[in-house]
């Protein structure tokens, strides 16, 4: 594998875990927080999400020698919302359900924070194959999230994975998860999670820097 | 606070805590978190065996559990997240209680485990514990538990005697008979066919601590005498919902809708004993009294035109979140200072 290959994987790590657009840039959390409610529904809007920023990556980033600087942003959102509209049709063609599940989330992506802010911070700085594989990171990262947040969510809150119940009958499922309040609830602990994992892996991986070191000075 | 007979050690040497210093005030004063937790829990004692009369020997299992679950939660996070255990304040006690007197009587047991241990866990301790709550655990704890909206709101008929064994009861009208509240009457602005004086004892309908509001209102007296809670919230509160429901019945002649409406529900123990909550309010009195005109307000609103019949606990609950401004926006002039305490 060359060194442009290395890259990419890295690229691909980054967008799902070390810099999650959800967990840890804390980006697109409304449809995060609205569409969650099944994990059904989070792989579809993740999916369309993925969709979009990739295309719309590619674009920015073949043009990005021709959009003068000055409207920018209004240019990243013509290509955008293109793209969005696009997704949208395909949708109510072919997933009807998912799309009456997911309603004005989808047209929404529009004004997704994570689009534009990888438009604005990669596409228009690096070439059309780097910023493809960007849009996929960040896309599956955004995926990732969503899925990690509707399984609690569904679990909890409906008794059932992916529309699959797991309790028997006499489970009766806690209503409020899949209502409002338990998206914050569960955001906030999911959140808290990740920050203690990262804080944990960061103070070993500390650790493991300055034990050498230490090592070093009582040779010395 | 024991400062008189804890001895710290400097330097080998033992010395007693007296020559410690510590900064003015040097008054010493009886009072320290647990009396004053007990002196509540004393003053919900009476309405609390009124529940257990009226409804039957099952409360006794609904307050036993969510007490204990709730101590229990208190002692295991404190000690996971290694902070001292201080379960012997009673303050969890008291939120136990305070939960298990806002669950109906046929509330399952598993859902006062529950509730205890959202309030004591995520509302209390991941916050800070003591002190640091932003909202009052016992109803926000409440609030989490219309989770499982059916068993919320499943009301029995007051003498429903509920046996110390019925542990579990459905809640489809089979082992008992389930009654509308008041409110619930009220929501559609006709008098309910109660005796207001049924209605002040607590031969109603409702949540196992809420229906007896003579007994709440004793209870809050003996709190305003032994000083452990000051006026202006529940003078506020109250009087602000006596006002508005006198002025805008919904049905009825304005007096007696006024005081149907102070004596439904769960108004006097939110008053007294929920909004008075020492984290969850605001310091100065001018604070406590906006605090009760505001939970008094939205009290009638969610009663008037809410999804719920009862606005109490949301109403508390939103007011909990505007204490910090409230107590910023009417901190006292410092003596000698300009305007807000600017030179």
């Amino acid at each position: 594998m060359g060194e442009k290959g290395k890259q990419y994987l890295r690229q691909l790590k980054e967008g799902i875990l070390d810099n999650n657009p959800a967990l840890i840039q804390l980006l697109g959390l409304c449809p995060t927080l609205a569409v969650t409610t099944s994990v059904n529904n989070a792989f579809g809007m993740g999916m369309a999400a993925t969709a979009v920023l990739i295309c719309s990556n590619l674009f920015i980033s073949l043009l990005r020698k021709f959009i003068p600087k000055q409207v920018r942003i209004a240019a990243y959102i013509v290509i955008i919302s293109g793209f969005v509209t696009a997704v949208e049709l395909l949708m109510k063609a072919y997933l009807p359900e998912l799309d009456r599940a997911l309603g004005l989330f989808i047209p929404l992506i529009v004004v997704n924070c994570i689009i534009l802010a990888r438009a604005e911070a990669f596409a228009s700085k690096n070439g059309p194959v780097a910023s493809v594989v960007d849009g996929l990171s960040m896309g599956l990262g955004f995926t990732f999230a969503l899925m990690l947040i509707a399984s609690v969510r569904e679990i909890l809150g409906a008794g059932s994975f992916w529309g699959i119940p797991l309790f028997g009958e006499n489970f009766r499922p806690a209503l409020i998860f899949i209502m409002p309040p338990g998206a914050f609830l569960t955001l906030g602990f999911i959140l808290a999670g990740v920050q203690k994992i990262r804080n944990t892996l960061s103070d070993r991986r500390r650790m493991d820097e300055s034990d050498p070191d230490a090592g070093e000075e009582e040779n010395k | 606070m024991k400062e008189s007979s804890t001895v710290t050690s400097v330097g080998g040497a033992e010395i007693p805590a007296l020559l410690s210093v510590s900064p003015s005030p040097h008054i010493h004063h009886p009072d320290t978190t647990r009396t004053v937790m007990l002196d509540v829990i004393f003053a919900l004692i009476p309405a609390a065996l009124w529940g257990v009369y009226i409804f039957g020997l099952r409360v006794l299992w609904v307050i036993l559990v969510s007490v204990v679950s709730a101590v229990l939660a208190e002692a295991i996070t404190q000690k996971l997240l290694r902070r001292p255990v201080t379960v012997a304040d009673c303050s969890a006690a008291l939120t136990g209680l305070l939960l298990a007197l806002n669950l109906p009587a046929t509330v399952p047991l598993w859902m006062c485990a529950i509730g205890s241990a959202f309030a004591i866990i995520v509302v209390k301790q991941l916050f800070g514990g003591i002190g640091k709550n932003f909202v009052n655990p016992a109803l926000a704890a409440r609030v989490f538990l219309f989770a499982w909206p059916e068993s919320m709101s499943f009301f029995t008929a007051p003498g429903a005697r509920l046996g110390l064994f019925d542990f579990s009861v459905k809640a489809d009208g089979v082992d008992v008979v389930s009654t509308a509240t008041p409110l619930a009457s009220l929501k559609t602005g006709i008098i309910p066919e109660v005796s207001i004086f049924d209605l002040a004892f607590g031969e109603v309908g409702g949540c196992i601590g809420e229906v007896s509001a003579i007994l709440l209102i004793a209870g809050g007296i003996y709190l305003l005498v032994r000083r452990v809670i000051t006026w202006h919230i529940p003078v506020a509160y109250l009087g602000t919902v006596a006002l508005v429901t006198f002025l805008f019945p919904q049905g009825g002649a304005g007096a007696t809708f006024m005081l149907m409406e102070l004596f439904s529900g769960g108004l006097m123990l939110g008053a007294f004993f929920m909004a008075t909550d020492y984290t969850t309010s605001p310091i100065t009195p001018a604070g406590r009294l906006i605090f009760g005109v505001g939970c008094g307000l939205l009290t009638v609103l969610i009663r008037y035109f809410g999804g719920y019949n009862e606005g109490v606990s949301f109403a508390i609950l939103i007011m909990n979140t505007l204490v910090w401004y409230l107590d910023r926006f009417t901190r006292p002039r410092v003596f000698g200072g300009g305007k807000n305490g600017k030179k």
